[in-house]
């Protein structure tokens, strides 16, 4: 099957993209160097293409009640042109995806999520949608999905729009005309930057990305693409799916207990993993498993994704006490960094431990997520 | 990119020169590879004396995405290894067919199917 190409595909190439396969999207990967992309998005601004994104629209009546069934947030709380992060599970507590949900108006919200996960999440959706007097619609092909993202992306944004920008807060969104096109505007992102998420036409496309570079080079912006975007939120402690989450995992597993939301006035309270998520948050409580952490490491080597955390770095000592489940080296501390599930006993911030960097124990110092906050 | 003619490549992307006065040839990876890698962050070279062979691990070569083993083009006893590529990784990336340049390896024996640059060339395209 040939991979689906982004309304912007034409010009990623005429950048000079280096093109990846993504979920079975041609995304670029990069445009020159990583390491530039990524720094020009914590100290100035950068340009994404995420139109690989799954967009799901849910409306009627009981849009709100149907995601409080489906999600294990509490969708039907939340307020009109609000934006949530929120997982949707299995019965048995397993995580299928994590989303963000933007609520578009009183009775219809848009469900974002991963380009790997989009048709499961569209299939749960839809079956969880019988009984409910709502509409579950397949979006996909509906939005392309830019991301301007850094400390001037406000500026750059505001040079374009008649939006009030001040007003829009973090995970807030608006309906706006930038460059002349209606869009969704989104305070949101997944760099650990402030910064916005576009939703338009595919059609538009080409149009906003054209005038967002222009407006943004003179303040340093670059086009960048999705190598940067894993560092960025690497070092910002976000997970991502395959890696930090994935269906043998709760929200509780992750650290990530407090997106379940077991004061759900609606539906009775019940919701799809209720049961399985209780006793995930009192095992969490009680005799936590495996702990996310971070890690970082004062060699050069890199401990990758799927690589053995042991105890010690002296071989023949140490045992395995977790495993790596996404690591870079972070080129704003300058130093490998990794995000790990280890055992309990050994999650404690300025532990020593090591990681098995292909036969080689490397010493790494377990640190508290995330690696980097911007300052605010 | 432009493959420099007076080199010969292998087809897991290394380039090697002629052997000079002493018998003794340079040994870097190309730039197309270098690109294919993205920001090179760590390099881990064979050690001066190592007897290395043809189309073997010798080293490797640490990106952002990815490990990748460094493999040597031809058989024989390296000689010099590049201290400026281990202290600075990213001339790999910027000066591949010379700054960037890894090792230097008294040749005992060179594969027959080493490419000219036009042929590497070719073997890129696709």
């Amino acid at each position: 099957m040939s991979p689906r190409l982004t309304a912007l595909d034409a010009l990623h190439r005429a950048l000079g993209a280096t093109m990846t396969d993504f979920a079975g999207w041609d995304m670029p990967l990069r445009y020159g160097s990583e390491r530039e992309e990524h720094l020009a998005v914590r100290t100035k601004a950068g340009l994404f293409d995420l139109s690989h994104m799954g967009e799901i629209t849910v409306s009627g009546p009981q849009a709100g009640e149907l995601l409080d069934h489906a999600l294990v947030g509490f969708i039907s709380a939340l307020g009109v042109l609000r934006a949530r992060y929120t997982m949707i599970c299995r019965e048995d507590g397993g995580i299928l995806d994590d989303l963000i949900v933007y609520r578009t108006a009183e009775h219809e919200f848009m469900v974002v999520a991963n380009a790997s996960n989009a048709q499961v999440v569209l299939d749960a959706l839809t079956e969880r949608a019988a009984g409910f007097d709502a509409v579950v619609r397949d979006d996909r092909d509906a939005y392309a999905l830019l991301a301007v993202q850094g400390p001037e992306a406000n500026d750059i944004l505001a040079s374009l729009t008649e939006a009030d920008l001040p007003a829009l807060k973090y995970y807030a969104l608006l309906p706006a005309t930038v460059a002349g096109k209606q869009v969704w505007l989104a305070r949101t992102g997944y760099t650990g930057e402030d910064g916005f998420e576009i939703f338009c036409a595919p059609a538009d496309a080409e149009h906003l990305w054209q005038a967002l570079t222009e407006a943004g080079a003179p303040r340093g912006l670059v086009p960048a693409g999705l190598s940067c975007r894993d560092t960025l939120r690497l070092e910002a402690g976000m997970p991502l799916y395959g890696h930090e989450l994935d269906t043998s995992l709760t929200p509780f597993d992750a650290g990530l207990g407090r997106v379940v939301r077991f004061d759900k006035t609606t539906n009775g309270g019940e919701f799809v993993g209720r049961k399985a998520l209780e006793a995930a948050a009192a095992q969490a409580e009680s005799n936590p498993p495996r702990k996310l952490v971070g890690l970082v490491s004062e060699g050069k080597r890199v401990p990758r994704a799927e690589y053995a955390v042991v105890s010690a770095a002296a071989e023949g000592e140490s045992t395995v006490i977790g495993r790596i489940t996404s690591g870079a080296p972070s080129p704003t501390l300058g130093k490998p960094i990794a995000i790990a599930y280890v055992d309990a006993a050994f999650a404690a911030p300025g532990a020593t431990v090591a990681v098995d960097v292909r036969g080689k124990h490397e010493p790494v110092e377990v640190v508290a997520l995330p690696f980097y906050k911007r300052a605010r | 990119m432009s493959n420099p003619q007076h080199l010969q490549y292998s087809k897991d992307h290394e380039w090697l020169t002629a052997a000079d006065a002493d018998g003794v040839s340079t040994v870097g990876i190309t730039e197309h590879a270098a690109t294919a890698l993205g920001d090179i962050v760590y390099v881990q070279l064979p050690a001066v004396g190592d007897i290395v062979t043809a189309g073997e691990t010798c080293g490797e070569l640490e990106s952002t995405k990815s490990v990748s083993d460094l493999y040597s083009p031809a058989s024989g006893e390296v000689t010099e290894v590049n201290e400026a590529v281990t202290d600075e990784p990213g001339l790999v990336n910027s000066a591949a067919f010379e700054g960037g340049w890894l090792f230097k390896l008294k040749v005992s024996e060179a594969p027959a199917d080493l490419l000219s640059a036009d042929e590497y060339s070719e073997f890129t395209k696709s």
